[in-house]
């Protein structure tokens, strides 16, 4: 076998992530592997709980992508027992995950993603005056003096020079990738540090409606917060100017620093604009519903498949085709009993634990055979991108109008051909776009919500099914989100009044997945094949293309029998296998 | 020595002698907490905080995520004051922290033993998520280790652990039956370290920083309940400052989510708010700057910086209404076992309550020499 390299902890993600990587002579890669290495067992735990309480429980998959898992919960259990939420709500929660957008999309970029492309070192040499030049050329942002960056500029000399570079501690600074002017670098390096300064002071439409961030509550039926113009605890005329406000600074951040910023350093790496495809395939499950939620035509994302790069034929995949959506467990962590040809339906899935990974510490994992704790999710036997790229994608070949006029000048300025979005840099555009797009809604939904409660529409929710004795004996619902890292799934059965049977498939499933039964590569795996390393130990190509997915680990890992027994025999109840 | 302390780093980033007492002034001030309801004061001069500044460099601190979401990671970075940028470049040095620092695979492994090796002693262990104690390990793995393993030699030379989040201070989620991981909180495994927790799900900004804060100005971990929670934070029940509460007196109760008494802002707890029994300083302090916390918007409280909250009976049952365990059934156990874990979850609170102001100080360490 050639030489193989391990990144292990993958840092600057949610969770754990281990990457091997095989090198030719070149130092380039010729195959990866994407190994999930914690798991905590949420399906399991959800078995025989109360399915109104699901959306805390699933949650909990992750505290970066929060929320989205609540919303995939509440949706499946309200999809289960055909209750119909109030318009003002729908608007709310739309709302609620347009702010979880932009905030975690622009938290990615500066605070996970940046580091792989700002040498923090470098900043260090800097003319504060012409990076006050370069600022006041790309944006009317107001942090813009030169005596502004040369404070920034001290701060970075002040840890340096300190010995205790802290976060960043034993950094790949002065690596030959890094290609930025130590002015670019400066400007990054304050934008970094803005950042967790805004980001702190824009979660409003979360802690109004759910009380707190991250994790806010979350009601099946609807929102918790009544609306009631002449309240002083529910939602009020002052409750609507807070989050007008939140909504003008959440958006000025995107408008002024994000998406200047991303155009001023994405001409240096034009390089990753002809790297780390990967699959080329893409899934979309649909978001931000402004009509019934049944009806898929009334989504701002449409839900679609796209193929092979082939944007003329959009597919609209149903997430309930038993014959389509599978999971394989052939290189996972997992027996299945018909083995490791076979690929389950999620809402019909097993899980029996198989762990035939080295016993800890060790150096490799035994890739030829099982090697993560994610299963390997196909769509039609095929392995899929999820997430922002996917989206813009789908948002382009449907012809939403703003985004493909972002595209457009996107590909415009970085004189780029359309073959660019299929790459890693495209990804991070992507984001970016993404972020501009979505950004936009919230005026937009704010506007309706405002347009609601003039016209008295001011009911938040649906009560008639909220008692189980209401419920049918038995229910079966699919719940989704497009969470900021992809496509989301819930799969609920609801047996008298408890959960039956509960699966998650999530983005980042999607996205770091292992090989399956045709040894066909998941995305991450795929988009490294052919980067060529500058220094083997500090892979900073590869931080490069598995930051530009955003992995969200905790998430893709959720569930397995602990004893490692068929889960019959364990007797706990869990995954029960349910015949069709 | 070439460390430098803060009050050095301070002065060569400009700050004049007299700002620098400024700043400790402001910094006492926030220590003492005395604008905040029910919150008792940590009563630090600006002496003593201008005092604790000048002597150390700043306090390394390894953050260690073990079976975690990242929630109280995402928190603390949304803490208003101190803020977390203030803190790293003023206060302490973050060595290692998986989800924010620069470094990757073995420079982040390196950074952590540096930190290790030359403060041994001296630096602050932070642990979010549980540990996973069964099967060898193998449910939590970082840099090919497992959890225990890591968390072992992490603790060992570490002047305080600091445990954030439910799940490090007592399982948390993954504890939640059945505990498929066998899932422990640090302090279930870690026994010869003084350990403070903060719960809380995630745990509230301010208070993580708040307590990190206390550590660096005094030297030692605050005074806690016995649940090593510091009493300044975890004195009183959300109940105690809910502003909910004139309608509990009055007999004032929200039937329904979205009814009359919801639009009025009546006591939520016939729907299964958990304030009464919860220590935490929600209603006190709120999130993102006093701007709500889950009551105040119409969610009854999940008690989630108590332990088991997950298997406390039900989120939308009154505490007094008879519990139903959904598990109880589904895993095969006693019918009575779910109201047992209910009661003695009123229980512990119960005494925590009668106790918390005659416990022990955690141990006094000292910070560095």
């Amino acid at each position: 076998m050639s030489p193989r390299i391990v990144i292990d902890p993958i840092t600057r993600i949610e969770g754990h992530l281990r990457i091997e990587a095989g090198l030719d002579a070149s130092n380039t890669i010729t195959a990866a592997y994407s190994s999930g290495t914690m798991v905590r067992g949420i399906e399991t735990i959800l078995q025989g709980r109360d399915p109104r309480e699901a959306w805390a429980f699933a949650q909990r998959a992750c505290g970066v992508c929060t929320t989205v898992h609540s919303f995939a919960s509440i949706r499946a259990v309200e999809d289960a027992l055909g209750i119909k939420i109030p318009k003002a709500a729908n608007l709310i929660r739309n709302m609620m995950l347009a702010q979880q957008y932009v905030h975690d999309h622009v938290m990615h970029f500066y605070i996970l993603h940046a580091l792989d492309f700002v040498d923090v070192v470098s900043a260090l040499q800097a003319d504060p005056k012409k990076t006050s030049d370069i600022q006041q050329s790309i944006s009317a942002w107001p942090n813009s003096s030169p005596s502004y960056f040369a404070d920034v500029r001290k701060k970075v000399q002040t840890i340096v020079d300190s010995g205790q570079l802290s976060l960043f501690s034993h950094g790949y600074w002065g690596h030959p990738a890094y290609k930025l002017p130590p002015e670019i670098n400066l400007l990054a390096v304050a934008h970094y540090l803005e950042c967790i300064d805004w980001q702190s002071q824009v979660t409003k439409i979360h802690t109004i409606f759910g009380g707190k961030n991250p994790h806010p509550n979350f009601v099946v039926g609807g929102v918790p917060l009544p609306i009631d113009m002449d309240g002083d605890q529910s939602l009020n005329a002052e409750k609507l100017s807070v989050i007008a406000d939140s909504i003008k600074k959440l958006n000025d951040f995107v408008d002024m620093v994000y998406i200047p910023d991303l155009l001023a350093v994405a001409p240096y790496y034009l390089d990753y604009a002809a790297l780390g495809e990967g699959l080329g395939s893409f899934l979309t499950w649909g978001e931000f519903p402004e009509g019934d939620i049944a009806d898929t035509s009334k989504y701002v994302v449409p839900r679609a498949v796209i193929l092979n790069r082939d944007l003329k034929n959009l597919i609209i995949p149903d997430p309930r085709d038993f014959d389509k959506m599978k999971e394989y467990v052939a290189r996972s962590w997992y027996a299945y009993k018909g083995g490791d040809g076979v690929g389950l339906y999620p809402g019909k899935g097993e899980t029996v634990f198989n762990y035939t990974g080295p016993k800890p510490p060790y150096k490799h994992l035994a890739v030829e055979g099982k090697y993560s704790w994610l299963k390997a999710p196909r769509w039609n036997e095929t392995p899929m991108e999820v997430g922002p790229l996917a989206r813009v994608l789908v948002l382009y070949a449907s012809g939403n109008q703003a985004t493909v006029g972002l595209v457009n000048a996107v590909l415009e300025t970085l004189k780029a051909p359309a073959s660019a979005l299929f790459s890693t840099l495209g990804r991070t555009a992507a984001r970016g776009i993404e972020t501009k797009v979505i950004g936009d809604l919230l005026p937009r939904f704010y506007g309706q919500l405002v347009a609601e409660i003039k016209a008295g529409n001011t009911a938040t929710f649906e009560s008639s099914r909220w008692e189980p004795h209401t419920w049918p004996s038995r229910a079966e619902g699919f719940g989704f989100a497009e969470a900021p890292r992809g496509a989301l799934g819930h799969w609920i059965e609801i047996k008298g009044g408890k959960i039956a049977n509960y699966q998650l498939v999530v983005p980042t499933t999607w996205n770091a997945s292992p090989r399956d039964h045709k040894d066909q590569p998941g995305a991450y795996e795929a988009a490294l094949v052919g980067t060529k390393l500058a220094v083997p130990d500090q892979p900073l190509e590869i931080l490069r293309t598995i930051h530009s997915f955003d992995p969200c680990m905790a998430c893709a890992i959720h569930m397995f029998d602990a004893d490692g027994r068929p889960v019959a025999e364990a007797g706990t109840g869990f995954n029960v296998v349910v015949e069709p | 020595m070439s460390e430098k302390t803060v009050y050095e780093s301070l002065r060569e980033s400009g700050l004049s002698r007299r700002d620098f007492m400024k700043f400790c002034g402001l910094l006492s001030g926030w220590m003492g907490l005395e604008f905040l309801p029910g919150v008792k004061a940590l009563a630090a001069t600006p002496e003593q905080v201008a005092e604790a500044l000048m002597a150390k460099p700043r306090v390394p601190l390894i953050w260690l995520e073990l079976q975690d979401c990242a929630g109280c990671t995402e928190a603390i970075s949304r803490s208003q004051s101190p803020s977390l940028v203030n803190l790293v470049l003023n206060s302490i040095s973050v060595d290692y922290q998986e989800t924010l620092m620069a470094a990757a695979g073995f420079q982040a492994e390196a950074s952590m033993r540096a930190t290790m090796e030359k403060f041994k002693g001296r630096y602050v262990l932070v642990v979010e998520g549980s540990l996973s104690t069964a099967a060898d390990g193998v449910y939590c793995a970082i840099a090919g280790r497992s959890g225990p393993d890591i968390l072992r030699e992490a603790a060992a030379s570490a002047a305080a652990v600091i445990a954030t989040g439910n799940c490090a201070a007592f399982g948390g989620l993954p504890k939640a039956a059945p505990n498929p991981t066998g899932a422990l909180g640090v302090g279930d495994f870690i026994k010869d370290k003084p350990i403070v927790n903060i719960p809380g799900c995630p745990a509230i900004p301010e208070v993580t920083t708040g307590t990190i804060a206390h550590f660096l100005v005094m030297g030692t971990l605050p005074k806690t309940d016995r649940l090593k929670r510091p009493l300044t934070f975890y004195g009183h029940t959300i109940h105690d400052h809910c502003l909910r509460r004139p309608f509990y007196d009055a007999g004032k109760f929200a039937e329904s989510f979205g009814g009359h008494g919801a639009r009025e802002g009546e006591c939520l707890y016939k729907l299964g708010c958990k304030g009464p029994t919860t220590y935490n300083a929600c209603s006190s302090l709120k999130w993102e700057k006093g701007l709500s916390f889950p009551v105040q918007s119409g969610h009854p409280c999940l008690g989630c910086s108590e332990p088991n909250f997950w298997d406390g009976g039900g989120f939308y049952q009154a505490q007094s209404a008879p519990i139903d365990r959904p598990t109880a059934a589904a895993f095969g156990l006693a019918a009575g076992v779910g109201a047992a874990l209910g009661a003695a979850m009123a229980g512990a609170n119960g005494l925590a309550k009668r106790k918390a102001g005659k416990t022990e100080p955690a141990e006094p360490k000292k910070a560095a020499e």
